[in-house]
């Protein structure tokens, strides 16, 4: 593996940017591995590539039904921030905010992590006061987060329409400056090259079709559509797909999977600085590197594993955008698509050990996963590699749907995470 | 957009006039007090979300009001059939 620097850059582009390597093999899966990890996603590229750094687990495969970085990790609005309300839950997003910082450097791969700032408008007295307890509780668990008023907003982001008779007045905003975004891709490729630089096989398209369990119960390992891989630990990060893997191994998890929507405009000039984010109509938006401004909507409300979504989910959202910032009325859409996320009943995920020995597994991230990549794979690898929980992730197991204690972050973060 | 089959009205209209209502066919237990906690989480919260054939309970909500059930397939999102409320499982 060639380290990236300003010098190999340099000599590469003496030979015109021809002589590059592959950047990991695609490799052919074994008959055995220590643990596996299902899901070639960020989450599960994490996981594998910190189960080798942090644990010396290197005997690891990532398998993928598709291409790496092909499912949510490359259909989600790449938007990172940790404002949330539970200790719990400001916990674990604060644990991968804080990995976000320093990831490039430590994957040798340019994740473009830019903090630019998420902001989150308030457009009636309820997301005023709901915004303050937001940035209260915030500042007690040290995560960084600031109320602005309608002027200061504008200050910070331009574009938008603070005028006292607009269709959805801003009455305020808050703004977490540590937020920002990063190029989702590279983050998939970065943990995957990373990895498999420490011994990591990362299996493209190979299925899973069947988890083998032994007379105890036991995980024994995974049948594929590459054939059967004996691992006495397997880890699920599948997000959308995970109540079907999970069916395979014979439980039923509290998961529902809905089609989310994303789109992303025609490439302009640099004119939107930051991230803002309106809970209220259900519309948020950020400027690309590329010029595109990209642009999430909510969930479609039924269950489904179709990709794609239907136009009026998007109609909603670009008519809120259009109100909040009518500089881009005029713009035109080039793409949208959908990815399929697993949605908890309380809205935070599930990260630790199943009813199964050796089947770990990290779902539910539902409409918010990507911000939590470099953390969900570091806490999932931690389990893994312990048997048990972390205390960041030890509230967000599985049981609590039994005995009550719900992270029930739904009310307190309405429909954007 | 999905266009959807109203058993009551018996005309097909867009889904923007429908809600969905989730998991179709889950019985509200007739003694809550006797139940487990086992049973309390599956009737609260655990739910089938196949990749396939799907029951599951929609309104009428900007039409005639009334829920019905249907059976959708999730992975081409294609209505098989909608039918009335109270009607056998199909």
């Amino acid at each position: 593996m060639t380290r990236f620097s300003a010098l190999s850059l340099f000599i590469k582009a003496l030979g015109g940017h021809q002589s590059w390597p592959e950047q990991w093999p695609d490799a052919a899966p074994k008959p055995a591995y220590d643990a596996i990890i299902v899901g070639g996603g960020g989450h599960g590229l994490g996981a594998a590539y910190y189960l080798a750094k942090k644990y010396g687990i290197t005997n690891v495969a990532v398998i993928e039904k598709g291409w790496i970085g092909g499912g949510n990790t490359g259909r989600n609005t790449t938007i990172i921030r940790s404002n949330y309300l539970y200790d719990e839950s400001a916990h674990l997003y604060d644990h991968a905010v804080k990995l976000w910082d320093g990831l490039s450097q430590e994957l040798n791969y340019n994740t473009m992590y830019s903090k630019r700032g998420v902001m989150m408008l308030a457009h009636n007295v309820h997301d005023v006061q709901s915004f303050k307890r937001h940035i209260h509780a915030n500042r007690l668990n040290g995560v960084d987060n600031e109320w602005l008023t309608p002027e200061e907003a504008k200050a910070y982001c331009p574009p938008l329409n603070i005028s006292s008779d607009a269709r959805h007045p801003v009455l305020g905003a808050a703004l977490q400056r540590r937020g920002g975004t990063a190029r989702h891709d590279t983050v998939a490729w970065g943990y995957a090259r990373a990895a498999a630089a420490l011994g990591v096989d990362i299996i493209q398209n190979c299925a899973v079709t069947g988890i083998r369990r032994g007379a105890d119960g036991a995980i024994e390992g995974v049948e594929t559509t590459r054939g059967y891989i004996a691992s006495k630990r397997v880890g699920v990060s599948a997000a959308g797909n995970t109540s079907v893997i999970m069916q395979m191994a014979g439980l039923d998890f509290p998961l529902e999977s809905y089609p989310l929507q994303a789109l992303v405009s025609e490439p302009i000039k640099p004119v939107f600085p930051c991230v803002v984010m309106s809970n209220t109509v259900h519309a948020y938006m950020s400027q690309s590197d590329k010029g595109e401004l990209v642009i999430g909507a909510g969930t479609d409300q039924y269950v489904s594993y179709s990709q794609r979504g239907a136009l009026h989910i998007v109609e909603h959202t670009l008519a809120a955008i259009c109100e909040i910032f009518p500089i881009f009325r005029r713009m035109r859409m080039l793409r949208t698509w959908g990815g399929i996320v697993d949605v908890t009943p309380d809205r935070s995920p599930i990260l630790g050990k199943t009813p199964v020995q050796g089947l770990y597994v990290n779902c539910g991230w539902g409409t918010g996963g990507f911000k939590a990549t470099p953390g969900a794979g570091d806490l999932l690898a931690y389990t893994m590699a312990k048997d048990e929980p972390h205390r960041i992730n030890a509230p967000f197991n599985l049981d609590r749907f039994r005995n009550g204690r719900l992270i029930d972050e739904a009310a307190a973060a309405a429909v954007a995470h | 957009m999905i266009l959807i089959h109203c058993p009551y009205c018996d005309e097909k209209r867009a889904e923007l006039e429908f809600a969905y209502a989730g998991q179709a066919h889950i019985a509200r237990p007739l003694d809550p007090s006797a139940l487990s906690d086992e049973e309390w989480e599956t009737y609260l919260f655990i739910r089938n979300n196949p990749r396939g054939r799907h029951h599951e309970r929609w309104r009428h909500i900007h039409g005639c009001g009334r829920f019905f059930n249907a059976v959708r397939d999730t992975v081409t999102d294609k209505f098989e059939t909608t039918y009335k409320a109270g009607e056998p499982r199909k």
